[in-house]
């Protein structure tokens, strides 16, 4: 297959074991001209992007998933594989393999690259980090490497200013030549002696051109004897996690409220030079309120994604993951579930974006299964106003308040279903197929580049405003429509929604509801309830007909102590902390998983035991003599 | 058998996964015995080998986990690589 004539642009690919740096030297190649994109029918992401050549030229340059060997094990992997292979449909395979290696920590790599020289294509060895390979006093001859491997050799240093000249006429003189593509892959699952085999001819390969110091990295090695230590190491993390928890729960705050209030005046502006009916309600209420939706959650997803990339290139994520293997595991979750669940208590969105940082697909699909039991901070106004509403405020034994009590158990029932809902979905889908241990390497640490990072944020933030953005929108769109739609009649005297297909639904699920407590208002609240979960208060005030405004929420109080049992109160605490009651949660499931079938999976699971759950509440609080 | 204590007929070798922190030694050989792991047993072993566990590298345990001294970080030629015990019984060392 001649790829230069069909598209006149020569194709590289970048491959590499994890943590060699490949990414870095991706973004030094290509700086923000990089497209994000999925392979067909899986999630596993394609990053390209276009290399300028000093000759003018230039390259389009594909980022492969990281590898220890082509023999895939995960479906990354199995992507890497096939796109060398050129067995991936749609996929063209690339006229030159770029293996990057990590100049400090040659073995692994040094493999992969005998591995990928059965493959046949035309191949260069890139020796990455090699002015900390300088530093550190280790001394390559890549002329005697080159003539060992059999493969040209050039180094370079992707996150120094000028370390990557050396590189760039290197590809420009491949681009140049008359590569030959048109061989065979010719590439077979290795046995395990021949897997020996190639490590001891690589190890040999290193020991005739490389000259190791003989103390490896001194500093790596003093500060693991703190970060690592069983006792400091957790503490340590867990400070860490906290000023994490805080920034995205406290530091977004301004932020969100600033993109709001502006939303809110775009919507207002909207309503004064709209006239009143149909088309002013769909600009205010449908796509400003539903873009405004949308843009809100950015200020959490970006600071958020700030920590995991730094902490990702620090080289300290790794070691998290050590530190917290043993508690996670224990329900059946993956050591680097620890921070995506955590973020998922400011918000579940940014935490199931987060999930990304999870390489195993089914520890991924675990962790996002359960990341919306966390208790996010939109069911805080549901949660205020029900306490406040109907718990006294009163202390028990001596110091703690019951509010707070209440408040706290909510949390924990969140935190205690998730883990249990994770050891049964690993017990019931997983079952004859165990996870693979836990086997990591911990790379060095390194200080991070800060247009690196900036380059991993534009394109989180791009990602999550593209592919989340339109299903969040339409999905707003949607119960916009259901709660507007039909108008009220002529002299029509109730709120507007109590003719609309939500109440239409609403009154429809109520002798479903009836059983764990809910009155018809609950049930049609409950139905534009579903675009987030704080929309519901809004929502009840709306169908108790009370004025919005300042000190709404206390009026919805007042008017729901006298209306409601402590019972149905109870049960909708209760609903609240199971009920998949987010329609942005929900969309953001399918475009991470890439499939409807997880997305109602959830929606079934969450459902399921919000109504138990509830009924349970409902019919013990009533037998206990509160109703 | 390697997965008791008792169970090395020559002395001198033992499973790196029984090995206390600070253990410093050469791998002597790559065994995996039925159901030391999740894994099949072809499978742990090329996994071990890809990540450069190979008879005749020298090894050194340099941390443990806090909760069963599990799982432990091992320092591998210029590498650190961690790894649960139960997978380690299967790196005998000497």
């Amino acid at each position: 297959m001649n790829v230069v004539a069909e598209t006149g642009t020569r194709r590289f690919a970048l491959i590499g074991t994890p943590n060699s740096g490949k990414t870095a030297l991706f973004n030094a190649l290509t700086g923000s001209r990089q497209k994000v994109a999925n392979y067909p029918g899986v999630t596993v992401e394609r990053k390209s992007g276009t290399l300028w050549l000093p000759s003018g030229h230039s390259v389009s340059l594909v980022d492969l998933p990281g590898t220890y060997s082509l023999r895939a094990r995960s479906p990354d992997e199995e992507v890497t594989r096939d796109v060398v292979l050129g067995r991936l449909v749609g996929e063209a395979p690339p006229d030159l393999l770029i293996c990057v290696a990590d100049a400090t920590n040659l073995r692994l790599a040094m493999r992969l690259v005998i591995e990928l020289k059965q493959v046949g294509r035309p191949l260069l060895l890139v020796l990455n980090m090699i002015d900390i390979a300088h530093r550190r006093g280790v001394d390559i001859d890549t002329e005697q490497m080159s003539a060992a491997l059999g493969v040209p050799v050039v180094t370079a240093a992707a996150v120094r200013r000028g370390g990557i000249d050396e590189l760039s006429a290197r590809l420009d003189e491949l681009a140049a030549a008359d590569l030959d593509t048109r061989r065979e892959a010719g590439w077979q699952t290795p046995t395990i002696s021949e897997l020996r085999a190639a490590q001891r001819e690589a190890d040999r390969i290193i020991k005739l051109a490389v000259h190791m110091p003989t103390k490896p990295d001194t500093l790596t090695t003093r500060l693991d004897a703190v970060l690592l230590h069983p006792i400091f190491g957790l503490l340590i993390l867990l400070a860490l996690l906290f000023v994490m928890f805080q920034a995205v729960f406290s530091w977004a705050q301004p932020l969100m409220d600033l993109i709001s209030a502006g939303f809110d005046a775009v919507g207002a502006g909207v309503h004064n030079w709209v006239p009143d009916g149909v088309l002013q309600s769909f600009l205010q209420d449908g796509v400003i309120s539903g873009v405004g939706s949308v843009i809100v959650f950015l200020p959490q997803i970006l600071i958020l994604f700030l920590f995991i990339l730094l902490l990702e290139d620090l080289g300290y994520m790794a070691r998290a993951a050590f530190l917290m293997d043993r508690i996670m595991g224990g329900a059946g979750l993956h050591g680097r579930a620890f921070i995506p669940l955590l973020s998922s208590f400011a918000c579940a969105i940014p935490g199931i974006m987060a999930t990304r940082v999870i390489d195993n697909p089914r520890d991924r699909l675990t962790t996002i299964l359960v990341a919306p039991l966390m208790t996010c901070s939109a069911r805080i106004p549901v949660y205020t106003l029900i306490i406040s509403a109907f718990i006294p405020a009163k202390q028990v034994w001596g110091f703690a308040s019951l509010q707070g009590l209440v408040m706290f158990g909510l949390y924990a029932a969140g935190i205690v279903s998730a883990l249990g809902v994770s050891f049964l979905a690993k017990f019931f889908f997983w079952r004859d197929d165990p996870t693979p241990p836990f086997m990591l390497e911990l790379p060095d640490y390194k200080l991070p580049r800060p247009r690196s990072i900036v380059t991993g944020l534009y394109t989180r933030a791009r990602i999550f405003l593209k592919r989340a953005g339109t299903t969040i929108f339409s999905m707003m769109v949607l119960i916009w429509f259901l709660a507007s739609f039909p108008r009220p009649p002529e002299g029509a005297t109730g709120p507007a929604i109590d003719y609309s297909l939500a109440a239409i639904i609403g009154h429809a699920l109520s002798p479903l509801l009836a059983p764990v407590g809910f009155n018809w208002q609950i049930s049609v609240a409950l139905v534009p309830g579903m675009a987030a979960r704080e929309v519901a208060v809004a929502a009840l005030g709306t169908v108790y007909a009370i004025e919005g405004g300042k000190g709404a929420a206390e009026q919805i109080g007042h008017t729901l102590a006298n209306q409601w049992s402590l019972p149905t109160a109870l049960a909708l605490l209760v609903w609240y902390i199971f009920a998949p009651q987010c329609a942005s949660t929900l969309a953001v499931i399918r475009r991470e998983t890439g499939s409807w079938r997880w997305m109602a999976i959830t929606f079934t699971y969450m459902l399921a035991l919000a109504y138990l759950a509830s009924l349970i509440t409902y019919n013990v609080a009533i037998a206990l003599g509160a109703g | 058998m390697v997965d008791s204590n008792h169970s090395s007929e020559e002395p001198p070798h033992f499973c790196l996964g029984q090995a206390k922190r600070g253990f410093r030694g050469q791998i002597h050989l790559i065994m995996v015995t039925e159901g030391l792991s999740n894994l099949p047993t072809g499978e742990l072993e090329r996994r071990l080998i890809e990540l450069g566990f190979t008879e005749g590298a020298a090894v050194e345990i340099l941390h443990e986990g806090t909760f069963g001294r599990d799982p432990i970080a091992v320092r591998i030629d210029n590498a650190t690589v961690a790894i649960r015990r139960r997978e380690a019984m299967a790196i005998l060392v000497i």
